[in-house]
């Protein structure tokens, strides 16, 4: 962590994380949680409930170290009364109150379902979860998600697995211009410039699986997603130059002719 | 292996045909004639496009879609430059994938594979599911002339008692297995859904993913059954040209086609989360069962956008009393040809190949396409003590449904995907 983003702490339901960086859940093995944690300097990890607790072979909960925070999802529930049912098991099973909601009726795209979606927080955020509603980048479903008690915005940018990057990247925008909650970039991060661009634009954090899990050498693009994010993050913090978009940029002033 | 067409001496292409039929020395002499007149009298046979007293018929249009597709393909159209534009596509049109399923494809398969696992591990990571089947019951009353179970083979029969399947089961849990399939014969009378439910129930004790693969039933049962615990239904069509269908299955509720094909669609109805789909291939011809059997599955999935899916790619096998049958001109390559072109086509869905299959195609395929396998398998009944721990169980063993050709066990099986540098998974579902 470099010392000048020392007090810039991301906050999700009143606990503080210095990481910027969330593993998402979905490929997962031994190697890609350990290049996570000390390569990318995660803090948070997903948690699919789906696949946890099982037999020794396999038992997530066992790889993912105190440290770090779980972040228990609601894959594979299609509606908000399968969400809200996943998320009280995980909170049974001793993953802590953070929940990550995610409501799926298509399993061709894994799109989510904005409006279960909403139902769905707001019937766990009134049990006392902290919840991260995973969202399609929709202004309105995202104040309804934040006046329905979500703790962070986790809108995708991508098709889940695509590595399309900043697909949605307009309508990301104008949720980190209008919600004041966090708005975590999920799904369709394939690269760490796209990470980078994510963040110059000002969201909150960012995560990745697919991204980590693929790569040749697992620890080496953990920490190029690091440094992508805080370079991203700093660029934000700073303020970001002037950028031409199009046309040059005229030495004498248009309207230098008018004098009254 | 056999050639997948012999050139008589007149330059006429002939098909090879398995010979499937076997008489047995126990049938009583009605029972052989019986047989013998299903066999060679067309007219003996019931219509195999009528529904039965106690068919559910549902209103849907996803047949008609399948096989207007299906019966229009002529595979020997598509050249090399579809076959090479259906590649560059980044979406896979249904006009692609039957580029991909033709003999055009061919020369295309290590392409065809590179792309296949692309798309494989973008929607599902290094992750191999395991599974295991368990038999409960190998009555049958169907004369379906290429299984082992048919009503007219001499084989072991047996049902397993609650109490007998429930041994199975802690054996087959304590190996590690997470999730399991439950198969019976096709015999309401001796296996029928209240049994099923309960061995379902059962299974719920053992497992966290409970599969069915039974008679198709009403949505009702498929209802009752998805509340005993089942949550995944696997029905396979064997074939999906109904002329042939007709000439495979000569008696028995089986007999009736569409009540079949309906099988994923009232399962569905009925509340299950997935369904799986297949053509035995070597049946009939395979391009097109092949095609058939993804547009099932594609126009279903588009029907139901929450449901999953899954494919599986089964091949002939010999059988108990006749140890010839084999899946003709379906080798290895158009195997792995067919798989390829189904992950292209629908990236999405999960892909089974069983323990018909050699361990060495198994290792390939897993590596390319291939998203779920069998480990530690058995296709007879109450053998499951004796083939895992070696020790004899004392009591009866019916007979198996065919010979599978991978042996490995559940542990060699989870060894041999981590030494392939993939991820055994042994759950990721959530009975909710």
């Amino acid at each position: 962590m470099d010392k000048r983003l020392e007090d810039d702490k991301l906050v999700i339901g009143g606990q503080e994380f210095h990481s910027r960086f969330i593993l998402g859940s979905g490929k997962y093995s031994m190697k890609l949680i350990e290049a996570a944690v000390r390569d990318a300097g995660a803090e948070i990890i997903t948690l699919a409930v789906r696949r946890a607790n099982t037999k020794e072979q396999e038992n997530i909960i066992d790889y993912i170290p105190r440290n770090v925070t779980l972040l228990p999802n609601t894959s594979g529930a299609r509606d908000a009364r399968e969400a809200v049912r996943i998320a009280r098991l995980a909170r049974e099973l001793g993953c802590g109150n953070f929940v990550k909601i995610e409501i799926m009726r298509d399993t061709k795209y894994l799109l989510p379902d904005n409006y279960e979606t909403v139902k769905a927080t707001e019937i766990l955020a009134k049990e006392g979860f902290i919840v991260m509603p995973y969202m399609y980048p929709d202004l309105n479903a995202a104040r309804d998600l934040a006046n329905a008690g979500a703790a962070a915005v986790m809108p995708l940018a991508a098709p889940i697995g695509s590595n399309k990057g900043l697909a949605t990247k307009d309508f990301i925008q104008i949720l980190i211009n209008e919600i004041e909650l966090p708005v975590i970039v999920d799904a369709g991060i394939g690269r760490p410039s796209q990470a980078c661009e994510a963040m110059e634009m000002g969201a909150a954090a960012i995560m990745a699986n697919t991204a980590l899990a693929t790569a040749g050498d697992l620890p080496l693009m953990a920490a190029a997603f690091r440094q992508a994010i805080e370079a991203g993050r700093k660029a934000y913090l700073s303020g970001l130059g002037r950028v031409l978009t199009r046309g040059a940029s005229a030495s004498d002033p248009l309207t230098g002719f008018l004098h009254d | 292996m056999i050639s997948d067409a012999l050139k008589a001496s007149t330059g006429k292409v002939i098909k090879m045909e398995n010979q499937f039929y076997v008489d047995s020395d126990h049938l009583s002499k009605e029972a052989l004639a019986r047989k013998h007149q299903l066999e060679t009298d067309a007219s003996s046979r019931t219509n195999h496009m009528e529904y039965l007293p106690g068919m559910e018929q549902i209103q849907s249009d996803i047949r008609e879609r399948v096989m207007s597709q299906t019966e229009q393909y002529d595979y020997t159209v598509y050249t090399s430059a579809d076959v090479s534009a259906a590649l560059e596509h980044e979406q896979c049109s249904i006009e692609d994938f039957k580029a991909l399923l033709s003999p055009a494809a061919g020369p295309f398969l290590e392409q065809m594979a590179q792309r296949a696992r692309v798309e494989t591990r973008k929607h599902f990571g290094n992750t191999v599911y395991l599974f295991t089947p368990l038999y409960i019951a190998n009555y049958c009353e169907n004369y379906c002339v290429y299984c082992g179970f048919n009503c007219y083979n001499h084989i072991k029969r047996m049902r397993l008692t609650m109490e007998q399947i429930e041994h199975e089961m802690k054996i087959i849990a304590d190996s590690g297995m997470e999730e399991i399939l439950l198969l019976t014969g096709e015999s309401r009378g001796m296996s029928d859904v209240s049994y099923i439910g309960e061995a379902c129930k059962l299974a719920r004790k053992y497992f966290r993913m409970v599969g069915l693969e039974i008679y198709p039933v009403n949505t009702d049962e498929y209802r009752y059954l998805h509340e005993c615990g089942a949550d995944y239904v696997t029905v396979f069509q064997e074939t999906y040209d109904s002329d042939k269908y007709e000439t495979l299955h000569l008696a028995g509720h089986k007999r009736v086609w569409p009540y079949r094909f309906e099988a994923q669609e009232r399962a569905l109805m009925g509340g299950m989360r997935g369904v799986a789909f297949s053509a035995l291939l070597g049946l009939s011809d395979f391009r097109k069962d092949a095609l058939a059997t993804a547009l099932h599955a594609y126009f279903l999935q588009r029907k139901y956008p929450q449901a999953e899916i899954s494919l599986s790619c089964p091949r002939l096998r010999p059988i108990v009393n006749n140890d010839k049958i084999n899946p003709l001109d379906v080798h290895e390559k158009q195997l792995c040809q067919i798989i390829c072109a189904y992950r292209i086509f629908l990236p999405f869905a999960g892909i089974t190949v069983s323990s018909r299959e050699s361990a060495e195609f198994r290792n390939g395929i897993i590596k390319i396409a291939a998203t779920k396998v069998s480990a530690g398998v058995s296709t007879g009944i109450g053998d499951h003590e004796s083939k895992y721990t070696g020790k004899e169980s004392g009591s009866a063993e019916g007979d198996e449904q065919f010979e599978i050709n991978d042996r490995r066990s559940f542990e060699t099986m989870y060894q041999d995907i981590e030494s392939e540098g993939l991820q055994p998974v042994l759950n990721d579902y959530l009975y909710v």
